[in-house]
């Protein structure tokens, strides 16, 4: 039995997960800052992957990644990266299906924060990053290991996208959930309970860690 | 030292108020500002701070920080602020709030003396007292030594008998230091005591009193 897939899906999940906390930090900050128009466009525009059926999420990356539209093309010509059927083009394509479960969390931690605590910091005369990294990210750490963590769950779990987006090539694209779909297929059930397995207990020991340690930091708290 | 010049809407609790307030302050002078809530006394120095817009001028030893509606930043404005609820940061313990201001260990052992917080400078906001907390705030606004001190309501949810010994120890503060203050308060006692000169705010105007 080979544990390559789960090593695969692991690689993609941390690789989606340091990706999407940098792209997010920014965006989810503005978003419970701001008071433009723009913000409910932009909340659906992140929400979407909730809701859309993998299959159409799939469909419009494969469509979008494909070395005849624009983001295809761009990539393969300037870092000469193909992104269909590749880990790099699956990674691309976590960051789009992962993203609310980074970005609403994050957002989530800032909008709870006390106004006044980081108007005080701006009154100490620090910038918006200086309040960010030293005020407003240290006051809500259990937003932040939810954002971390459920993304990295949620991506470990992902299949219909990474199925559409990259196929199941071995040892680029053959990711642990899509393993055990074609274990099922070629009627290897005895593998196929163990990937299952290792995937049940995994996850179970990941949330459980999550949900214990906010239950830890509520208690501190008062 | 300052002289204002500002007029803005706002939606106060028994309709809309225009805000249109005159002001001209001193150096070193202690100014209360009174009134009903919604009268528009907190928004009246969030402008002054930069926290909210308006229209006008705001100039305060020649440099100006509101001119029309180009605001200078929040940041670049020498100030102190207190809030009613403290505001304090939940990740850093007393000294520490005073060093995140500013880097100048002298100046934050003296402070931490004046407002008798050196026992409890390694604390969390979270083990300490309302009235512990006003003081880690206060100390944390004197740590810019800063021109203009804004205290918004700064006792008011303290018990009497604290609010009688944060009152002594501000009044002591603004001797030590002679920072131009202005204090927004509801208690007619509290403004006796600390302020040379006060207004009321009413109906979008300041009124002497």
């Amino acid at each position: 039995m080979s544990f390559e897939p789960f090593i695969l899906s692991f690689k993609l999940a941390s690789l989606t997960t340091l990706i999407l906390f940098c792209l997010a930090l920014p965006l989810a900050w503005y978003l419970s800052q701001t008071r433009s128009l723009a913000k409910p466009f932009l909340e659906t525009l992140t929400a979407l992957p909730i809701v859309l059926p993998p299959s159409v999420l799939g469909f419009y990356l494969l469509w979008a990644l494909s070395p005849d539209a624009m983001i295809g093309s761009f990539f393969e010509e300037y870092f000469g990266i193909k992104l269909v059927f590749t880990f790099s083009g699956l990674v691309v394509a976590s960051c789009f299906y992962s993203l609310p479960f980074m970005v609403q969390p994050l957002q989530n931690g800032f909008e709870s924060l006390n106004k006044h605590m980081i108007e005080a910091s701006y009154i100490a005369g620090k910038t918006p990053l200086q309040t960010l990294l030293f005020v407003a990210l240290p006051n809500m750490k259990p937003a932040l290991l939810t954002a971390l963590i459920i993304t990295f769950a949620h991506t470990v779990g992902e299949f219909g996208v990474v199925l559409m987006v990259g196929g199941s090539i071995p040892g680029e694209t053959k990711v642990a959930s899509v393993a055990i779909y074609e274990m099922v297929e070629t009627m290897e059930y005895g593998t196929a309970h163990i990937y299952s397995a290792i995937m049940l207990a995994l996850s179970f020991v990941v949330l459980l860690s999550v949900y214990f340690f906010n239950a830890m930091q509520k208690r501190r708290r008062f | 030292m300052l002289k204002l010049s500002i007029s803005k809407e706002l939606e106060g609790s028994e309709g809309k108020i225009d805000l249109q307030v005159e002001l001209h302050i001193e150096q070193g002078s202690f100014l209360a500002i009174t009134g009903h809530s919604g009268s528009g006394k907190s928004t009246l120095l969030r402008i002054i701070a930069g926290l909210e817009d308006a229209e006008g001028s705001i100039v305060v030893d020649k440099q100006q920080w509101l001119d029309g509606t180009k605001k200078l930043p929040v940041q670049k404005r020498s100030i102190g602020f207190v809030f009613q609820d403290y505001a304090l940061f939940e990740n850093m313990t007393v000294k520490e709030h005073l060093l995140f201001v500013q880097k100048d260990e002298k100046l934050a052992q003296e402070l931490l003396s004046i407002m008798e917080l050196e026992g409890l400078a390694s604390r969390y906001p979270k083990n300490l007292s309302g009235g512990q907390k006003q003081r880690v705030a206060i100390a944390r606004a004197l740590m810019r030594k800063p021109k203009l001190l804004l205290l918004d309501e700064p006792l008011s949810a303290l018990d009497p008998e604290m609010r009688n010994k944060l009152q002594d120890e501000i009044l002591h503060l603004h001797k030590r230091f002679g920072t131009t203050t202005i204090m927004v308060s509801h208690d007619p006692q509290e403004i006796e005591k600390l302020a040379s000169t006060v207004y009321k705010l009413h109906k979008g105007k300041l009124q002497k009193v």
